[in-house]
């Protein structure tokens, strides 16, 4: 029996591009980026850290609401939104607002998404996404029946789905890769592990090595990557991206990765659960911090680069939050109004009585 | 017109639907070449092809899942969940999910899709299949929820709530599905959802019912038409939204009203409509409104059911009590 699971564990090595130092240990895999998409792949990190540590801020100060931190996870979200075409569809979590925005979702959006507001989630058509689903699992089965739609369209795009570490102990999870898997269904599915789920680490959530070899019970394939690695999680999610259009079924991918801040910004304390030598550890892996090295040896970035994408992500964040603040507030009447197409009898009778309060 | 039971006329109305718009997908479990555990789906995949009607892995979730998936990509996706004691498995996809996809999104996207089950006991079944839990849909704001009780009404609700462009949920009655027959049209036609229908003209008393109790119902109105006692019948067809006005017009002419459903009397959904026409009608009312349900018990085991289920003895019984109030 203990052959069988070594045998499993063993088809899930850790797929890397780069090391920490930014050198490249898997010239085969190194994917085909020109110059340009190597610096907007950076450009793009560097705006969401600083969105990151701007969000936290401005939480802090009260103008935005609920926020799930991403430092740390810049490579994992977006190396693999990077790999997708615009017409590909995007089913996020909650911590999964960076890669709605690189796929053209208005930052001021995504604040009113934070704030609590309708218009957060009214998306522009070309971004095709759902807004970030709070129930874990929930948005892998809708992803199986998404890749499928497209399948039955004869779409050659994908449907991409993100589930942390906690969310592969789900339900839902699972029976999401598995029909997707029984129906060959276009399907990219990322296990975003960032080796916790609020505080507890994912040793608890299973006793299996690595969560990539889930795969196997979908019989999907499966692989582990290099969180931290943008290139590598590109290449891997272009090649998911290739078999799936190709007609070849979904990939679960999991991104080893770590969120350098909270959970949430609502109440949770890291240190709790995490000792600072595990921090320090994860800081060295940091994902801008290895691919700059990259770009600075190949002599495509300078901290004059950096420093006009830091400039640009303020001022564009300033802006945005304004935009948010001025927004109109929202009215039960808008509720009403957004419930069905035709208004049943009782809810009309609740606008009136609305209207009337709203018009005083 | 041909003459139908109640499984024939919603057959039909999925191969009228099939037929009239190719985004309609039939699929659950064993609905493809078994034609359904109840053959409502008997057919159906010969004539439409497997892209069009089809199995899925034994998952409740997943077809939820399944069935907004495709409602993405401008489909009208009919799943069928087997039972719906089942519903517990999907209910985060209907309640949670579904339901609020038009809200959420600011009405940027919304989920045309109906779910189709059967319930309802009288016919033995094993533990779970029978449950009346309609009464948790009809809770959940961005649901309806539609219970026939004839095949004429079953084809014509069916076809508008596969029309409908928010999600329904499609309750069928299983004691219902070969007890009798009826006329139904073969052509196309509709019966408007969110409609009450009075199914018997009485002045004495409001029967208000729907599913297998509105047949309970019409057994007792002629019972105590013998004893001079006039019942008005409303079978409310569409139990989330009710239609109040066809209700309120029946209590002022009767001033007196009984509640009649096969759920358990802290379940369905008679506190929620006995609320409602109190609030609208109590100086019309003469008596206070009682109900006809089942004992808050877990659903009868299947040899217990003949003494648990509510039938027409009750009613007869209740509404006594109502006209000698």
């Amino acid at each position: 029996m203990k052959q069988v699971l070594e045998n499993i564990e063993n088809q899930f090595e850790m797929f890397q591009v780069l090391d920490e130092n930014g050198k490249v240990v898997n010239k085969d895999d190194l994917p085909d980026l020109s110059d340009d998409e190597l610096k907007e792949l950076m450009r793009r990190m560097v705006y969401t850290r600083i969105l990151d540590q701007r969000s936290i801020a401005l939480n802090r100060q009260g103008r935005l609401g609920f926020y799930a931190p991403t430092a740390g996870q810049e490579a994992s979200q977006l190396g693999s939104q990077f790999a997708l075409e615009q017409d590909d569809f995007i089913l996020p979590g909650y911590r999964d607002v960076p890669q709605l925005i690189w796929q053209g979702l208005p930052l001021y959006q995504a604040f009113l998404f934070s704030k609590g507001h309708f218009h957060g989630n009214q998306y522009p058509d070309e971004v095709r996404a759902l807004s970030p689903q709070i129930i874990i699992g929930a948005q892998y089965v809708q992803t199986a029946g998404v890749a499928l739609g497209l399948k039955k369209r004869g779409k050659k795009n994908v449907a991409i789905t993100y589930t942390g570490d906690g969310g592969t102990s789900q339900g839902d999870f699972y029976e999401g890769i598995n029909n997707a898997g029984a129906f060959k269904a276009p399907a990219i599915f990322v296990v975003q592990n960032n080796r916790f789920a609020i505080s507890v680490p994912v040793e608890k959530q299973t006793n299996a090595k690595t969560l990539a070899q889930k795969a196997v019970a979908a019989g999907i394939e499966g692989i582990q990557v290099d969180g931290m690695d943008v290139l590598a999680v590109y290449a891997a999610t272009k090649m998911a991206r290739d078999r799936a259009v190709a007609g070849e079924g979904p990939t679960l991918i999991e991104t080893l990765t770590y969120r350098f801040g909270p959970h949430t910004m609502s109440g949770d304390d890291p240190t709790r659960y995490r000792t600072e030598d595990m921090d320090k550890e994860w800081e060295q892996k940091d994902p801008l911090v290895r691919f700059r090295k990259y770009l600075e040896g190949k002599k495509l970035w300078t901290e004059e680069d950096e420093n006009k994408v830091i400039d640009e992500a303020k001022e564009d964040i300033k802006k945005a939050i304004k935009q948010a603040e001025q927004q109109p507030k929202q009215k039960v009447t808008d509720l009403i109004d957004n419930m069905y197409e035709e208004l049943p009898t009782h809810l009309q009778e609740q606008k009136e009585i609305y209207q009337a309060k709203e018009s005083k | 017109m041909a003459q139908m039971t109640m499984i024939q006329a919603i057959t039909d109305a999925m191969r009228v639907e099939l037929k009239n718009d190719e985004n309609v997908l039939v699929f659950g479990e064993d609905v493809g070449q078994n034609g359904g555990v109840f053959r409502a789906t008997e057919g159906l995949q010969d004539e439409f092809g497997e892209d069009r009607v089809f199995d899925t892995p034994l998952a409740e979730s997943g077809i939820g899942g399944l069935a907004i998936g495709l409602a993405m990509e401008g489909f009208r996706p009919v799943p069928e969940i087997q039972f719906f004691g089942f519903v517990y498995e999907v209910m985060d996809s209907i309640n949670g999910q579904m339901a609020r996809l038009r809200y959420r999104s600011g009405g940027h996207y919304n989920a045309p899709i109906t779910v189709r089950a059967p319930f309802g006991g009288g016919v033995h079944t094993p533990e779970l299949h029978a449950d009346s839990l309609e009464g948790l849909i009809a809770q959940q704001p961005g649901m309806k929820v539609v219970i026939p009780s004839t095949p004429y009404e079953a084809k014509g609700l069916l076809i508008s709530a596969i029309r409908d462009n928010d999600p329904v949920v499609f309750l069928e009655h299983m004691k219902l599905y070969r007890s009798f027959r009826g006329e139904v049209p073969e052509e196309d036609y509709t019966v408007e959802l969110g409609k009450a229908d009075v199914k018997r003209e009485g002045t004495d008393v409001t029967l208000l019912a729907y599913g297998a109790m509105v047949h309970s119902s019409l057994k007792a109105a002629e019972e105590l038409e013998k004893d001079g006692i006039s019942a008005e019948v409303i079978d409310l067809r569409t139990v989330s939204p009710v239609d109040y006005d066809t209700i309120l017009e029946s209590v002022k002419k009767t001033n007196r009203v009984v509640f009649v459903q096969e759920a358990q009397r802290q379940a369905g959904i008679a506190g929620q409509v006995i609320s409602e026409v109190q609030e609208r009608a109590i100086l019309h009312l003469e008596a206070p409104i009682l109900r006809v349900t089942a004992p808050d018990t877990v659903y009868a085991f299947s040899d217990a059911e003949e003494v648990w289920l509510p039938d027409h003895k009750d009613i007869v019984e209740r509404v006594n009590e109502v006209i000698n109030f």
